[in-house]
């Protein structure tokens, strides 16, 4: 199970899909494990009713069918179907709202999807933050810059019971990008990866789950996303530079030979 | 990845099936990594003879597409010989390799047939100097390669031929989980009757950054160019000051695309603020039925 993992690590993340499936061929009997473990870009569907895309992911799957947060059914049509309770669903409908304005703040466009439900075992619930944007010329992307250009965002919630006033939120969240630029000068240049951080925070709930569980969100994809540019992505540039430094250093070096 | 009988719920994979998958996970394998993904793949196959038979498939092509320097030979479709045998034009020698363990198992001296004429081997051997200064100047960890690949016989002037050179340079840096590799490939038809010199160059770049996360670079670039059909020395400069000048305006190039990334391209995908400059007012549920309104006065969303 290490070495599928590792496996997935080495690989393109651009063929990630195509890794996974493999794998699953290979490893059936670790298919739960490797499907939790993995994440994959995120689907959509239509949800022809409310006239508005929603966003697929195993939290708001029920056999084969996927519901929509925006009209609560299933697609397609299920029996006997997993909804959250009355009460959860209103905050559902309250966090897909906000959530959509926060979207679009931050994104420009996109699809966002929230997905609440109960946890068995204790009084608390799960909340999953689902976006996806296309920033390339042809989709989303305002400034024409990106060929290609793809933002998967994954957040799970765990929100512990109220107690005292307080509740525990623990935040896994997960970014998937790749980008592609094709210019003159540089010709196609592609950054592709994705990375996965957590986040455990206690805090009082007069404001309410959104709020706390926004702003942890917010936080945590502004961490994420200057991680990427300047750790990952920087790290490539400083192996390109190392590769071939550029002139000047060169240049430098010649008085002394 | 289809299945192929339907006789059980979980159909075993067949060898083939389970050989192509090997294979594809070789083939896939980033610079210099190729060696930590045989050792994965091995544990998740459990099965030594599909991998391998898929490794005996999958490292020569592994191998000459990244140009790998097994020996003092640079391994590519430019120098083989045969699968196994790769010339190294500098020193007249064929080195013998395994592919899979990725050494040279023997080196024996090129025959006359494998070699260019002289006349050929005057414009090489030129050019293989100036390529060699300049990869040494620009390249800390460069290897580079002259191969006639068309016309190599011709003994004097009145004929057309075809050298290409390889640069490729390495930097493997597992133990701070970041790889990456250069590759340059350029082609140069000289044509005899219009007296020039047509030149091709394809640029790959690639970097691997791994820790706690996954990051891959992809960046290609094809170029073209021409000079005159000089004598073999001043051909050999002309073309060396030719891929110089390309290859170093490529990588400012890049370096101006990195650049651009936090603040223009990136943005595309995700700003770092809110056109407000502040961070997102969770708290304000009421401003939100505001907005709500204002967003669809505007016609704003899809």
């Amino acid at each position: 199970m290490e070495a599928a993992l590792g496996l997935l690590r080495r690989m393109p993340p651009k063929q990630s899909e195509t890794a996974l499936s493999a794998l699953l061929s290979l490893l059936p009997q670790h298919s739960s494990d490797l499907l939790s473990q993995v994440d994959l870009p995120l689907q959509v569907l239509r949800d022809a009713e409310s006239r508005k895309d929603f966003i697929l992911c195993e939290y708001n799957r029920d056999a084969d069918s996927y519901r929509s947060p925006w009209s609560n059914k299933y697609h397609p049509p299920l029996e006997d179907a997993l909804y959250p309770s009355s009460e959860l669903r209103k905050l559902e409908v309250e966090a897909n709202d906000i959530f959509a304005i926060y979207r679009d703040q931050y994104y420009e466009g996109g699809i966002s999807s929230v997905y609440m439900w109960e946890e068995d075992d204790n009084e608390g619930f799960v909340a999953c933050f689902l976006i996806k944007k296309d920033g390339s010329k042809s989709g989303h992307g305002r400034r024409g810059c990106l060929e290609e250009g793809a933002w998967d965002a994954i957040h799970v919630i765990q929100v512990g019971p109220e107690e005292e006033e307080m509740a525990q939120y623990c935040l896994t969240s997960t970014i998937m990008l790749s980008l592609t630029t094709d210019d003159e000068p540089s010709g196609k240049f592609g950054l592709s990866g994705s990375i996965r951080r957590q986040m455990k925070m206690e805090l009082a709930v007069a404001e309410g789950h959104l709020c706390n569980m926004g702003r942890m969100i917010e936080e945590l994809e502004g961490k994420l996303r200057n991680s990427l540019d300047q750790v990952y992505f920087g790290k490539t540039r400083e192996m390109v530079c190392t590769l071939r430094p550029p002139a000047e250093i060169v240049q430098m070096r010649l008085p002394d030979s | 990845m289809a299945d192929e009988e339907d006789e059980s719920p979980e159909t075993e994979l067949s060898y083939d099936q389970k050989k192509e998958i090997a294979k594809w996970f070789l083939l896939n394998a980033p610079a210099g990594e190729i060696n930590y993904v045989a050792k994965d793949l091995k544990a998740v196959l459990s099965d030594e003879e599909v991998y391998n038979e898929a490794a005996m498939e999958a490292f020569p092509v592994y191998n000459k597409s990244h140009m790998i320097c097994i020996g003092r030979v640079i391994v590519s479709s430019y120098s083989e010989i045969t699968e196994n045998e790769y010339l190294d034009p500098r020193t007249a020698q064929v080195a013998i390799v395994d592919h899979v363990k990725q050494i040279c198992t023997n080196v024996r001296p090129a025959d006359d047939e494998e070699l260019p004429s002289s006349y050929i081997e005057e414009f090489r051997c030129a050019l293989d100097a100036e390529i060699q200064r300049y990869v040494s100047e620009s390249y800390p960890k460069g290897v580079s390669a002259v191969n006639c690949v068309k016309g190599k016989d011709a003994d004097g002037p009145g004929s057309n031929f075809e050298f290409v050179v390889i640069i490729t340079a390495m930097k493997l840096s597992p133990q701070n989980f970041c790889n990456g590799s250069w590759r340059s490939v350029w082609n140069i038809d000289f044509q005899d009757e219009s007296q020039v010199l047509d030149i091709k160059g394809k640029l790959q770049v690639g970097a691997h950054y791994f820790e706690e996360g996954n990051v891959e670079l992809d960046a290609k670039k094809e170029f073209q160019d021409s000079t005159i059909f000089q004598s073999a020395d001043d051909c050999g400069i002309a073309i060396a000051n030719i891929i110089r000048h390309h290859e170093t305006e490529y990588l400012a190039a890049l370096e101006v695309a990195y650049s651009k990334l936090p603040d223009n391209t990136f943005k595309d995908l995700r700003r770092k603020l809110p056109v407000t400059r502040t961070l997102f007012p969770w708290q304000n549920t009421l401003q939100f039925s505001l907005t709500r309104e204002v967003e669809k006065e505007l016609g704003l969303g899809k």
